[in-house]
């Protein structure tokens, strides 16, 4: 036999059409977090507010609720969720299974980042309000908000960025995002590195500018 | 609503042992991480902000990629990508190194935070009261940034013990990835992934207990 002679070939190489393949997986990135973050945020919002208020009962029962997601690994709750919802008679794709850890997680992080923006209101300025005639919800929405903003804003801006990282766990579901479609191409074409590298430089062209653009708004809102 | 699912605990609690063995090995190769993160990330601040040229650019690259790509993504660079160069790693270090480069990159800013808050004046005021650039960092800026970049730090060993899962997903035998071993030969995943959810919850709480000991010791004046 020459050394020329055709060879079955189980790795076709990259193509044009897997760069397709690899934009509609990242589309799936930006949709599973964008929708996560935006529900994540608004929940977060909410628990962030009752931990500040401080009643009993949310410091008892959500602050440690809370600390729970916050303290095992993503993975791991993806892993028990997705395994969980069956036993309680959900049936529930890893599409949805993954919006609802990782809004869960989102809330838990967004509640943390928005009670140290709201404690880092001074209580003179809400006596101030109150004084002034205003109620209270008139200074929770109009008095804080710009305030307690200058606090959030970054650091929401980096849990925002951190989930949208996260969401590659989703793979392990079996949920073809970024990270999964990359593994995918990685097995049959067998060139790791340029892949890789695609799938790298989709995160960072998405994070870095972001990132960059938070870090001027902190400097420039500094007191 | 069905609800016709056995619990099956006994199996996972005989393996508890193993699984306890296994959180030594993701704290250990979190800690290790850790101080392989410390000293890389101190270099990559120190030169981020005094070097020149390409040194200068390499340093804010390592520090930008670290901390704009996904955690997966660079274990599976350090796993899969580096097999392109013919480097095979062994998956404990796909996960150290994976780790390291992730903690240098995160650790490195807050490092820079913490030493700009340190006036230059010090500096010179050291250094014109005799002391060598060595003793003055030792005696009077590293003992102040300590103390702003201490809790930062407990937070990036916290995400380093949480980070240490994608272990599994890499081959690495650490708490996630003994866990799956065992799920994968029980079927039961559930209650082996529920049990060692509380593992790393005890891990964390342990690491942040140690943390609020160590700084009430060190930070008593």
């Amino acid at each position: 036999m020459s050394a020329t002679a055709p060879t079955a070939t189980f790795f076709s190489s990259f193509s044009s059409k897997d760069l397709l393949f690899l934009g509609e997986a990242a589309l799936n990135t930006l949709q599973i977090s964008a929708i996560s973050i935006g529900l994540g945020t608004l929940a977060g919002l909410i628990f962030g507010w009752l931990l500040y208020e401080g009643k009993l009962w949310a410091t008892l029962t959500l602050a440690p609720i809370l600390d729970i997601f916050r303290s095992v690994p993503l993975i791991i709750q993806l892993v028990l969720f997705f395994n969980f919802a069956p036993i309680i008679g959900l049936r529930l794709d890893p599409f949805q299974s993954g919006i609802i850890v990782l809004t869960i997680y989102t809330a838990a992080l967004v509640a943390h980042v928005v009670r140290g923006g709201l404690e880092s209101v001074g209580e003179p300025l809400h006596r101030a309000a109150r004084s002034l005639g205003m109620t209270y919800w008139q200074d929770t929405f109009f008095v804080v908000p710009p305030i307690a903003l200058r606090a959030v804003f970054p650091s929401w801006v980096g849990v925002a960025l951190g989930v949208m990282k996260d969401s590659a766990l989703v793979s392990v579901l079996g949920y073809v995002e970024l990270l999964k479609a990359s593994q995918i191409l990685i097995t049959r074409t067998q060139e790791p590195f340029i892949i890789l590298l695609c799938a790298g430089a989709f995160y960072f062209a998405l994070s870095f500018p972001v990132a960059r653009y938070a870090a001027y708004l902190e400097r420039k809102w500094a007191v | 609503m069905s609800f016709d699912y056995n619990f099956h605990w006994r199996p996972v609690f005989k393996s508890l042992p193993d699984l306890i063995w296994a959180g030594m090995t993701t704290l250990q190769v979190a800690a290790l991480s850790m101080l392989i993160g410390i000293v890389l990330g101190l270099l990559l601040a120190l030169v981020r902000m005094h070097g020149h040229g390409s040194y200068r650019w390499v340093a804010t690259t390592w520090i930008e990629l670290a901390r704009n790509t996904p955690a997966l993504f660079q274990l599976f660079f350090f796993g899969f990508g580096l097999g392109a160069f013919g480097i095979h790693l062994a998956p404990f270090y796909i996960v150290l190194c994976g780790l390291s480069f992730n903690n240098a990159g995160y650790l490195a800013e807050n490092f820079r935070g913490g030493l700009q808050s340190v006036p230059h004046t010090q500096v010179r005021a050291a250094r014109s009261l005799g002391m060598g650039i060595v003793r003055t960092y030792v005696s009077i800026v590293v003992p102040q940034v300590l103390r702003i970049v201490y809790h930062p730090m407990t937070n990036q060993m916290v995400w380093a013990v949480l980070m240490s899962s994608l272990g599994m997903l890499v081959g690495f035998r650490e708490l996630s990835g003994e866990t799956q071993f065992f799920a994968s030969r029980t079927f039961r995943i559930f209650e082996y992934f529920a049990v060692t959810a509380v593992l790393y919850y005890i891990i964390v709480k342990i690491i942040l207990g140690a943390s609020r000991l160590l700084a009430w010791r060190l930070f008593r004046y």
